[in-house]
């Protein structure tokens, strides 16, 4: 909503426009670089020839006027059925050519929409986290739904329409200017009539139509809290009073789409009627102009007359037509120009910065204790780390993370962590507690490297971070985070997701060590129900399940557990967390809870409070110490 | 059910009504003027006096005026009968929605019932707009144009047993061929919609796994899939243009063949050259009014899915209905559950409830504990009638629930979701939904008993704080507070929490128990909780487990006999113990 109002002011053809125009043409030839200056040259072609028969009309109906006194059809038809011959000569060439290009139009148009999604979807895949913590979903989405629809709009309906109408008036008004001038500036003038009143007209309809995208949005808001909250308004017997309010915002958004449509609608007629006027104008100026003999002024030099009239009526009908046709284009054009806009908005985005040239390699220890690479799957894994020198060292991958004294702010300005050490030892169970908004999520965000840190250093094995490929470093890493994401699929292709390559054994096996094994077989399709919308049929402990069991399945040596049973009852995480104890054998593992019996048996706990580590120790150290733990675990405190 | 969404019309139906007369009007018009036009370009040909062609000229002048005015008015009209129409339609879908019982709503998503409030209401106005604009006109268009002609031109008009038949038939076949192929990849581009969506929300676990290349490749492949389906709907529809083109050339031809051989034959007495030129104009109305048939037709088709989705939600029935002879009084606040088994749909195989006995006193604190699945919200929600029972009865007062006036009821058992919702609006504003008429002591008042007034009293604006959408500007443990207190503004006789007090501190949870004790004493608190401490202090305990009830005690009884009760506990105090 706050994105269709952003998008209400006024459009405006202006320089950003042209150049994204010139963009999507760009784009267009260097995805097709024969086909669309084929289709180009096909309607140009086309609107020439369909524009042409007027002269061949004039002629034919000169042929009439000149034989019918006669009555002579023989030899009446010597001149007129060439003419008729030429004429569908030029007909079919125009259907051809026609038909050529709606074909080629079709495919270019379809190829042309799914190349750019493809293309933006790639890119987006690239952008950095910050990217989607920043921009809303809701608006990401708008860019592949409404912004790809507006240039679909332009590819396949302006962009031609304007070409084809373009070239149709230019040759129209050339063979009006070589048969009369004085009807030519007439014509001109009612144009130009044409263009100001749907300029007025068209400007009220837009203020009525921002109106009513204004009332839309929100009854639509309205809309979406009621049905949001609607068993609370049953509960609460609240059902007259949502009605009577819903009737107010649906009243306005009635009277402003009422106006706006109106306005539309009107403005057809009025156009529509102008060009009648300016076909009657002309069929009598022109008869005028017969009867003064006033001298005619054209190109051909020929003298006005009937077999001239006729046809100029014709063309002042086509004339004014397309003329409409270009001027309607005008609005959807800067519109799908601003669309144009928003998509290379975010095609310029600058994607995720990777320096990184160390790498993961399934590792192999010979019998003297060193590291040899190989390409089988060991469960072991060392870090190549090639040197300047050109020699290449392995360190074996152990899950030794340090944190030494890191600062972080994710704008600049407000410090979100502040010195913070965390030293986690292979193996060790290092947990952290604290309110929302403490800084614990971010800490996890600085090891994966979803954001970078600001000052301090973060080590992995003694190897820092920075020098380490994202995606290896990433694949060291097992996450399970609090808001549990699942794609639509089998529940055993989401598992699957933590390993491409593990088989239906080795996910279920995942999936018995992380206790969701019990519920999934109970499912009525068991491991091969089909998960929809984020896996909604299932419970939000159900989900996590398949989470813990997805990240089980990738079987990394480090893990990172945010809030990953938050939402399964106490009793069934009992059952849980003797998977998860299993899960965590032998893995360095950072804990964020907000229920204190999922921490209490880490190695160490750390307490935050507003990016600072105010406490740390085991849970028997802190709970002597008697301070905020104590105080979190006694009930005194409130974490949410 | 066309008719079913028609009777929304309603006060609308004068303009709906007038429009296509309105349109009928103009079509005359638009019909008569080549008609004059013809006759006009016979008179300058003929060579008459100035005087007649301006009398010409002013007819057609007039006709234009007339026409531009009938027209206007039918634009006015009938966006005012189709905004109106839509606006009624959203009226009684919304009416609908708030009819709905749980069950209901179970069934329809919130964000499906929003798209079809909106999106496909939109789409219903839009081709209702269209229909009374042009299912009228174009018709008529079309034998007024072949009729002027037929009085014109006499046999020029045979062009038209030609191009009509021909293009009715290639238009129903490209649409015929068209708009299944459209509907099927349609749905198949919203699954495609909700991929990216699914992809972007899921940003971090794809980046987490290092998914991005899998991602690209899945969504390639999904993409390309698409565009050959699109691309072969659209290659159907693209002959549209060469065969309306293909109509239009060949009506030329004809009458340029013809006519000239007519017009010189006949010497100009059975047509002549003006009227050959209206001939030419005629085709191309009749062929208009043919092409606008078929968008028609492609706009209805298209709003059909529409219609159809506004109508399910129209057509669904209530589960519950209020008795003939309601009970409009709730006399005391004992619950009593006999037999009582349910199942969330006929067609479930397992019941969420079985066999529940249970009697609660007036007065008495009850507290439910048991684990995610055990059904204990599904218990509580058959007290206030958000559901009926499958099998058996629930009283409250010793009076079935089915026999009181339902909104009676639920004023006077009130329950506190567990997925509770703060509406946008004041704090005061939010708190009236409890009791409309409630005065700025008794909101303070339970605000206090909630332990909310102090929270509430450091807010710079106090009780006029604006809520946002959703609640999203108070804590969780405020939220529930106010929602607590929103609840015990209605002066209950039953007061249900469901897991309620989840993210309050056990001590202000401890401080919220102790105030209803001490100023409610009268009415039944239930309390379902996750934690042993909610409730270990309640004259009677429930543990749940999978839809039974397993044990009935206090908590001395229970941790003596409750197997289930006792893991629980155990598992809540491990560790604090051994310290204090």
């Amino acid at each position: 909503m706050m994105n269709k109002a952003q998008n209400m002011k006024k459009p405006r053809l202006g320089k950003d426009q042209i150049k994204s125009l010139g963009r999507v043409i760009k784009l267009l030839l260097g995805y097709y670089p024969v086909l669309v200056p084929l289709t180009a040259i096909c309607i140009v072609f086309s609107s020439f020839v369909s524009a042409i028969p007027a002269l061949f009309q004039q002629n034919i109906i000169a042929s009439i006027e000149k034989w019918y006194p006669t009555g002579d059809w023989d030899s009446a038809v010597k001149e007129i059925l060439p003419l008729i011959l030429i004429l569908i000569v030029l007909y079919v060439l125009s259907i051809a050519s026609m038909i050529v290009y709606t074909q080629l139009m079709a495919y270019i148009t379809q190829g042309f929409l799914s190349k750019l999604r493809c293309t933006l979807f790639d890119k987006m895949q690239d952008l950095p986290i910050k990217y989607f913590d920043t921009h809303r979903h809701g608006d990401i989405m708008s860019h592949y739904t409404n912004d790809i629809d507006t240039l679909r709009q332009l590819v396949s309906g302006t962009i031609p329409a304007v070409l084809r109408s373009g070239s149709i008036i230019i040759v129209l008004l050339g063979v009006m200017i070589y048969y009369c001038g004085w009807l030519t500036l007439l014509v001109l003038l009612g144009v130009i009539l044409m263009l100001i009143v749907s300029k007025n007209v068209g400007a009220g309809s837009a203020k009525y139509f921002i109106q009513q995208q204004k009332s839309m949005g929100k009854v639509e808001g309205y809309i979406q809290e009621m049905m949001n909250g609607q068993k609370v308004v049953k509960v609460f017997n609240h059902e007259d009073e949502a009605q009577i309010e819903f009737d107010k915002l649906n009243d306005a958004l009635f009277e402003h789409g009422f106006r706006a449509n109106a306005f539309a609608n009107i403005l057809g007629p009025i156009i529509n009627n102008i060009g009648n006027l300016l076909y009657v104008l002309t069929a009598f100026v022109g008869g005028v102009l017969m009867l003064l003999n006033v001298p005619n002024i054209s190109l051909s030099g020929k003298a006005l007359e009937i077999s001239i009239v006729i046809p100029f009526l014709n063309m002042t009908k086509q004339f004014t037509g397309n003329f409409n046709t270009v001027s309607q284009q005008v609005n959807t054009l800067v519109m799908a120009l601003a669309g144009a806009n928003r998509v290379f908005a975010l095609m310029d985005e600058e994607p995720e910065a990777d320096e990184g040239y160390v790498t993961l390699v399934n590792a192999e220890i010979d019998a003297n204790g060193n590291v040899t690479e190989t390409q089988k799957r060991t469960g072991k894994w060392a870090w190549k780390h090639p040197h300047k020198d050109g020699t290449l060292t392995y360190t074996l991958l152990t899950g030794d993370v340090r944190l030494t004294e890191v600062d972080f702010s994710y704008d600049g300005e407000k410090q979100v962590l502040t010195d913070v050490s965390v030293y986690a030892e292979p193996g060790q169970k290092v947990a952290f507690v604290g309110a929302t908004g403490a800084g614990k999520t971010t800490i996890t965000n600085l090891i994966n490297r979803f954001y970078d840190i600001a000052d301090g250093k973060i080590r992995y094995d003694g190897i820092n971070i920075n020098k380490i490929k994202k995606a290896d470093l990433r694949r060291s890493l097992g996450i399970v985070l609090q808001d549990t994401n699942l794609f639509t699929g089998s529940v055993i292709d989401n598992i699957r997701y933590g390993r491409l390559d593990a088989t239906d054994e080795e996910c279920k096996e995942a999936a018995k060590l992380s206790g969701a094994d019990d519920f999934i077989t109970r499912l009525p399709h068991g491991y091969n129900t089909m998960l929809t919308n984020n896996g909604s049929n299932l419970s939000q402990g159900q989900r996590q399940l398949i989470a813990i069991a997805r990240a089980a399945v990738a079987d990394p040596p480090v893990m990172i557990l945010d809030e990953a049973t938050s939402s399964i009852d106490t009793r069934t995480e009992a059952i849980v967390s003797r998977g998860m104890d299993k899960l965590m054998e032998g893995r360095t593992v950072f804990v964020i809870a907000h229920r204190l019996s999922t921490v209490m048996n880490s190695d160490v706990i750390m307490v935050l409070d507003h990016g600072k580590i105010i406490e740390r120790g085991n849970h028997d150290k802190l709970i002597a110490e008697k301070g905020t733990y104590y105080q979190l675990y006694t009930g005194a405190f409130e974490l949410e | 059910m066309i008719r079913r969404l028609l009777q929304c019309v309603g006060e609308y139906k004068k303009p709906a009504i007038l429009t296509p007369i309105l349109m009928l009007g103009e079509s005359i018009i638009e019909c008569i003027m080549p008609f004059v036009i013809a006759n006009l370009i016979n008179d300058i040909k003929a060579g008459c006096d100035i005087t007649t062609i301006v009398k010409r000229g002013v007819i057609l002048f007039a006709l234009a005026c007339l026409s531009l005015a009938f027209g206007g008015a039918a634009g006015y009209t009938a966006s005012k009968a189709s905004a109106g129409f839509a606006k009624n339609l959203r009226r009684k879908v919304f009416a609908k929605v708030q009819e709905f019982s749980f069950e209901n709503i179970d069934k329809f998503s919130s964000a499906s019932l929003v798209t079809r409030m909106t999106t496909d209401i939109m789409h219903v106005q839009m081709s209702f707009m269209m229909v009374i604009r042009t299912a009228i006109r174009s018709p008529l268009m079309l034998i007024f144009s072949v009729i002027m002609s037929v009085i014109m031109a006499g046999s020029l008009a045979w062009t038209f047993v030609v191009i009509i038949p021909v293009l009715t038939f290639a238009l129903i076949l490209i649409g015929k061929k068209a708009m299944p192929a459209f509907r099927a990849v349609f749905k198949k581009y919203d699954k495609l919609n909700e991929s990216i969506e699914e992809n972007v929300m899921a940003m971090r676990t794809v980046k987490g796994f290092v998914r991005e290349e899998y991602e690209k490749q899945k969504f390639g492949t999904a993409s390309e899939n698409i565009c050959r389906d699109f691309t072969k709907a659209e290659r159907i529809v693209a002959w549209n243009n060469p065969v309306m083109q293909l109509c239009l050339y060949f009506n030329m031809i004809f009458v340029m063949l013809l006519g000239s051989n007519l017009v010189i034959n006949s010497q100009g007495t059975v047509v002549d050259v003006g009227q050959l030129s209206a001939m030419l104009t005629y085709g191309v109305q009749v062929l208009m009014s043919l092409m606008m048939f078929s968008m028609i037709y492609v706009m209805m088709t298209l709003s059909v899915e529409s219609m159809r989705r506004i109508d399910e939600v129209l057509c669904e029935e209530s589960a519950l209905k209020n008795p003939e002879n309601p009970i409009y009084e709730v006399k005391t606040g004992d619950v009593e559950f006999n037999n009582v088994s349910f199942k969330y749909s006929r067609e479930a195989e397992k019941f969420a409830l079985e066999g529940i006995n249970l009697k609660i006193n007036s007065g008495e604190t009850v507290g439910i504990i048991g684990g995610t699945g055990s059904s204990k919200s599904t218990l509580i929600q058959l007290i206030s009638r958000l559901y009926d029972t499958t099998v058996g009865s629930v009283k409250i007062g010793g009076i079935d629930v089915r026999e009181y006036d339902i909104e009676s009821l639920r004023d006077a058992v009130s329950v506190v979701l567990q997925k509770n919702v703060l509406f946008s609006g004041t704090i005061k504003d939010n708190l009236r939904w409890g009791n409309k008429e409630a005065t700025d002591e008794e909101m303070i008042e339970a605000c206090r008993l909630a332990q909310a007034h102090d929270f509430i009293s450091s807010f710079p604006d106090g009780y006029d704080t604006m809520i946002e959408q959703g609640g999203t500007n108070v804590s969780g443990g405020q939220k529930q507070r106010l929602c607590i207190a929103r609840a015990l503004l209605k002066k209950p006789k039953v007061l249900i929490l469901d897991d309620s007090t989840s993210a309050v501190d056990t001590k202000t949870d401890a401080l919220i128990r102790r105030g209803f004790a001490e100023y409610i004493p009268e009415t039944t608190k239930i309390i379902i909780a996750q934690r042993i401490a909610s409730v270990e202090d309640a004259d009677k305990i429930i543990v749940m487990d999978n839809g039974k009830i397993m044990n009935i005690g206090t908590h001395d009884e229970l941790l003596a006999n409750s197997d289930i009760y006792r893991e629980v506990y155990e598992q809540q105090t491990r560790g604090g113990s051994d310290d204090e």
